[in-house]
């Protein structure tokens, strides 16, 4: 195989074991030379990369977090983060493509029977079926407890109708797992949704619109609609009423993932900003030579350092169970989302004019680097979460 | 099938970090080690050929003791177990002697085909196929660009590179094929792959483990490297600034003088 251009630095390894190395340089590698060079195409094309999705099953990527009796590897969140990590590295797209399937999995790891696992878990893990997760709605995205969309109760099945908006990859998924109102007289808010998982095979879904976004272009997001989607009651992931508890405990653990792929975007941004400045010359001599230069360079590479080893002490930390997980989860992403705007915004400038236009990689990762700010929840709901967290310590 | 590919650790030819020690011989140290690139190509061929035909890979390198991780690799790609001859005795051995260690370690072995890269990145000597063949008694196939077993018929047929296209040569099986990159881009490990070969197993020979027809008189010792010199800076190319009809004309017979063309 070709040789890799570039001599990655040896970051992040003091506290992993030898398998997240073993297996975090295997996936290096294969971005560095099979990912990154499609990294451009893919962002002007916007279109889902279907060979980048094959590349993931081929290489068992997609089987990570999965665990071993269902076709996994049995890996921890970390190795998932450092697998997301180093696709994002290279494109942001792509290491999405990890991120979401875990997003969609994860109702069905800590929600799931026996029997339901066994059903759905098996394709997901070799990459042959794709989940998308359906929590937000037009009217219902922060305030996630004020969804519309109904499943009522049919017999042995539930009826749904209504409509879900911003749904990564909802388009070429083989299910969805919706969050849908199934009882609406409850007193709290929180216990009126159920997670079901829907085939998007049935009759009555339908894919309605496709957003055109500013980053991650070739990840489809979707508008979908419900008219009378009819699924088995056994479709339903966890108790009736639990669906806003099995969202923020899937949160818990996939927040960490968007934190990974910001950490990836930034380490990406700051790899073409060193390499360019050591190239670009000005006055006679490179740019890096230029204190001003290594100032945004040194604060670049020190924000995404941060970042990285806040994201792998929250993943532990999850891992083990702590049990402020939701606390942990928050906060790597809204550190690590913050880091990949400030410094691919910051890799712009080290290109000047040239960071400016698609010559270079850097605007695409700054523009994929805001929408790390946005999904699985806003910076300001991880501040919130977070807040609530310390607070509730001291009440 | 059962096949024996020959994978020689050397240095990474991308890490650009390859110098001589203070003996004038490779400084293994010095550099990160890769599985040579065509022993990869013979690699991959091996397990395309057991894919399609049933059997098993197995892998072996004369190296250094550290050796076994680079090893590791070659296993995750497919291979099932591996042998590594390793010996003080052994370090910067020549061809000759590289060649008598490795026949008598690949006797050891059960094999249809024993495959290896047509030279290695480091060594460039390019005879140590050749010479294992030669002393096993086996036929080779050079500079296979494809490689056709019948194992029904106990053949192998192999496309051999040439000047003129392909030779197309077969022989009886056991044989010897030396390998080239017109096999085609070895695989990458998929991540399966690389935890099962952490627990794969690396058989370790020392040279007494071996009926190697070596006295210390023609061991590593065969060789002695008197002096190394860099080679010679290049010299400034000539430009040719004559319009452009007469500057082809002019680059055409710079070329037929040389017979490129």
């Amino acid at each position: 195989m070709a040789a890799v251009s570039t001599n990655p630095p040896v970051h992040g390894s003091i506290r992993l074991t030898e398998d997240q190395i073993l297996l975090r340089d295997a996936v290096r590698e294969l971005a560095q030379e099979q990912v990154a060079p499609r990294a451009a195409d893919i962002d002007r094309a916007a279109e889902w990369p279907e060979d980048m999705r094959r590349l993931l099953a081929a290489q068992d990527i997609f089987g990570i977090a999965f665990a071993e009796r269902h076709g996994g590897l049995g890996a921890d969140l970390l190795t998932l983060c450092l697998a997301i990590e180093e696709l994002s590295r290279a494109c942001a797209t792509t290491g999405l493509i990890l991120a979401v399937q875990s997003l969609g999995a994860i109702p069905i790891q800590v929600a799931g029977s026996d029997e339901q696992q066994e059903r759905w878990l098996p394709g997901l893990a070799t990459g042959e079926k794709l989940i998308s997760f359906g929590l937000t709605e037009a009217e219902a995205g922060s305030d996630a407890s004020a969804v519309r969309t109904r499943a009522e109760r049919d017999g042995d099945e539930y009826v749904i109708n209504g409509g879900k908006r911003f749904i990564s990859h909802a388009s070429v998924a083989d299910y969805v797992v919706v969050f849908a109102v199934t009882n609406p007289e409850a007193e709290k808010p929180s216990r009126r949704m159920s997670a079901i998982l829907v085939e998007t095979d049935r009759p009555g879904f339908k894919v309605t619109r496709l957003e055109h976004k500013m980053g991650i272009r070739g990840s489809p997001t979707a508008e979908l609609a419900f008219d009378n989607v009819r699924v088995p009651v056994g479709n339903r992931l966890g108790d009736e009423g639990r669906g806003f508890s099995v969202a923020m405990q899937t949160f818990e653990r996939s927040r960490p993932g968007i934190a990974a792929q910001a950490v990836g975007i930034a380490q990406g941004a700051l790899d073409a900003a060193a390499q360019y400045a050591t190239e670009r010359r000005q006055r006679g001599k490179p740019i890096a030579e230029l204190q001003m230069i290594q100032a945004m360079l040194a604060d670049m590479d020190a924000a995404t350092e941060a970042a990285r080893h806040l994201l792998y002490t929250a993943c532990q930390e999850i891992d083990a169970g702590a049990p402020d997980a939701a606390r942990w989860a928050a906060i790597c992403k809204l550190v690590a989302g913050d880091a990949a705007m400030r410094v691919t915004t910051d890799a712009v400038q080290v290109f000047g004019g040239y960071g400016y236009v698609d010559e270079y990689p850097v605007e695409r990762m700054m523009r994929d680097a805001k929408i790390t700010q946005l999904y699985e929840g806003t910076q300001q709901i991880q501040r919130l979460v977070v807040a609530r967290a310390l607070l509730a310590k001291r009440s | 099938m059962r096949i024996l590919v020959l994978t020689k650790p050397v240095p990474d030819p991308a890490a650009g970090s390859e110098r001589l020690g203070s003996d004038l011989r490779l400084d293994r140290a010095a550099s990160p080690t890769v599985v040579n690139g065509n022993d990869e190509y013979a690699l991959e061929a091996a397990l395309q050929l057991v894919e399609a035909h049933g059997g098993e890979v197995a892998i072996m390198s004369m190296a250094a003791p550290n050796a076994t991780d680079t090893m590791r690799k070659a296993l995750a790609m497919g291979a099932l177990r591996g042998v590594l001859v390793t010996d003080p005795a052994l370090a910067g051995a020549d061809i000759p002697t590289t060649v008598r260690v490795l026949a008598a370690a690949t006797a050891k072995e059960t094999f249809d085909l024993l495959l290896a890269g047509l030279d290695t990145s480091d060594g460039t000597g390019g005879a140590v196929a050749a010479g294992i063949a030669a002393r096993l008694g086996l036929p080779l196939l050079s500079a296979a660009a494809a490689i056709e077993p019948d194992p029904a018929g106990g053949t192998v047929r192999v496309r051999r590179l040439s000047a003129r296209g392909y030779d197309l040569i077969e022989a009886p099986m056991p044989a010897v094929v030396s390998c080239t990159q017109a096999l085609g881009a070895p695989r990458y490990p998929s991540l399966k792959g690389i935890m099962a070969a952490r627990s794969r197993e690396i058989t370790v020979l020392g040279l007494g483990d071996l009926e190697a027809d070596l006295s210390p008189a023609d061991g590593a010792w065969a060789t002695r490297v008197i002096a190394a010199d860099p080679p010679p800076a290049r010299a400034a190319g000539r430009v040719i600034s004559a319009p452009a009809p007469e500057a082809a004309r002019e680059i055409a017979d710079f070329l037929a003088d040389r017979r490129l063309i």
